[in-house]
């Protein structure tokens, strides 16, 4: 097993792996952290064999640490998602992902006529379940779920 | 700084003591407590009802008013911002009433503004000064809050007013019976607010039939684009209309109210019936928006 992990995505000296992300997301994710403007070394794996998700994503970039605040905006598309923290081809720490109690300017509110979607302001949400991942409108009480979550593009 | 953008932010005490005020104002309605101060009616969309009333109650309490009854002869016809708007108008005014046609935009600008915010109405989401008369008229007619049972009938889906009524009565004790066409049914999240009180509720599909115990019934209007089949709009159309025979053996201190404007949801013959409330309801408004007014300025 361990050899045909190795083989699909190469290793990185120092930087970051993140593990576990369910592979319809895992554009979301480069999405959310503007992995797409990241100048250094990334590799995508998207579609991989996993016993907990069935298919997963893994991300590898090179040369780049999270901060908690980062990665917990992934938490509304990869809620299961692990960072390795790798320094010298060694993983030195291992962190989950935790849905924080509100959330700002990283999702659109699923109501057309909030406020939010028609003036610029940055949207705000209660996270009411962290484990269906709802998330209550803080200017129009809205409720948005997973299935309906949009992501705000980052520009 | 406390703002009122919905019927939540005021707390049971908030309430009680607004209700009381109310009552003192309908006693003695010229009282000159905001002389001296000025206030904004923002009208971002027109609603000539609401904004008579709000400016009735503030020339009665002796204060000035600036603002607009309709946003397209100002700046934000030019694309002016709402945050721009309210930051600016907080610099003139020592309180903000505000109606817009987007949902939040009240929360918005209390969030951005130094000066309270009235909500005169975001949208279909809140209008709490509405609620406020709604159970000022309900204490009034019934010497209580506690205890009572309310007839929610018509649109309970989409009705603002009804789910900010339900969430203010379900702090005392209320019995409620919603009679509404299935498409149109109380939303799950009401009811469940209602399960964590312990409140009881009912849920019928026949008018005629529930209200014999009811001391409150609430009308709304029955709305055609409400409904995606047509076909199922013209079904139950007149089954929610009132008339003067189905009072006869209602409760003796029944009362009917209505947000207005009513369109036929409430038959002409029942305006004369005593039990018919909905003109005074209205009517209650300035008292109940003076109290609000002054509970916001500490006054």
């Amino acid at each position: 097993m361990k050899e045909e992990k190795h083989l699909k995505v190469s290793a990185i000296k120092n930087g970051t792996v993140i593990d576990h992300i369910p592979a319809g997301s895992l554009f979301k994710v480069v999405e959310i952290l503007a992995l797409n403007r990241c100048k250094s070394q990334l590799t995508l794996g998207n579609n991989l064999e996993s016993k907990r998700l069935g298919t997963k994503a893994i991300i590898k970039v090179a040369d780049r640490f999270f901060a908690d605040d980062e990665i917990n905006r992934i938490a509304l598309v990869a809620p299961q998602a692990k960072f390795n923290i790798i320094k010298d081809y060694e993983v030195m720490e291992k962190r989950t992902v935790e849905l924080p109690d509100t959330i700002v300017g990283i999702a659109k509110c699923v109501n057309p006529m909030c406020v939010t979607n028609h003036q610029p302001i940055p949207t705000k949400f209660n996270v009411v379940s962290k484990k269906d991942v709802l998330l209550q409108c803080c200017y129009c009480d809205k409720v948005t779920d997973q299935e309906r979550l949009v992501i705000i593009k980052n520009e | 700084m406390q703002s009122l953008v919905s019927i939540t932010d005021f707390s049971k005490q908030d309430i009680l003591q607004a209700l009381e005020r109310a009552a003192e104002f309908e006693a003695n309605p010229n009282q000159p407590l905001l002389s001296g101060k000025v206030v904004a009616t923002l009208f971002f969309e027109p609603s000539t009802r609401t904004r008579l009333s709000f400016e009735t109650a503030i020339n009665r309490l002796g204060g000035r008013i600036i603002g607009f009854s309709d946003a397209s002869s100002t700046s934000i016809s030019k694309g002016e911002t709402l945050k721009d708007t309210i930051m600016m108008v907080a610099n003139y005014a020592d309180l903000i009433v505000m109606r817009h046609p987007l949902e939040g935009a009240a929360r918005y600008a209390a969030e951005i503004s130094r000066v309270p915010i009235i909500n005169a109405g975001d949208g279909a989401n809140q209008h709490p000064t509405q609620t406020l008369l709604d159970l000022y008229s309900i204490q009034k007619t019934q010497g209580t809050l506690h205890g009572l049972n309310i007839a929610m009938v018509g649109d309970l889906k989409y009705g603002r007013t009804v789910h900010s009524l339900l969430q203010a009565m379900s702090l005392f004790n209320t019995h409620f019976n919603f009679i509404a066409p299935q498409e149109l049914a109380m939303p799950k999240e009401y009811k469940q607010l209602l399960k964590s009180r312990n409140i009881a509720y009912e849920e019928h599909s026949e008018l005629a039939e529930h209200i014999g115990e009811a001391d409150i019934i609430y009308m709304t209007r029955v709305q055609r684009e409400r409904f995606l089949d047509p076909i199922e709009y013209e079904r139950v159309k007149n089954v929610y209309v009132l008339h003067n025979k189905m009072l006869q053996d209602t409760k003796p201190n029944v009362k009917i109210l209505h947000p207005l404007p009513r369109v036929n949801e409430i038959s002409a013959d029942v305006d004369d019936n005593p039990k018919a409330y909905y003109f005074a309801q209205a009517g209650n408004g300035v008292f109940a928006r003076m109290a609000a007014i002054c509970k916001l300025l500490s006054y």
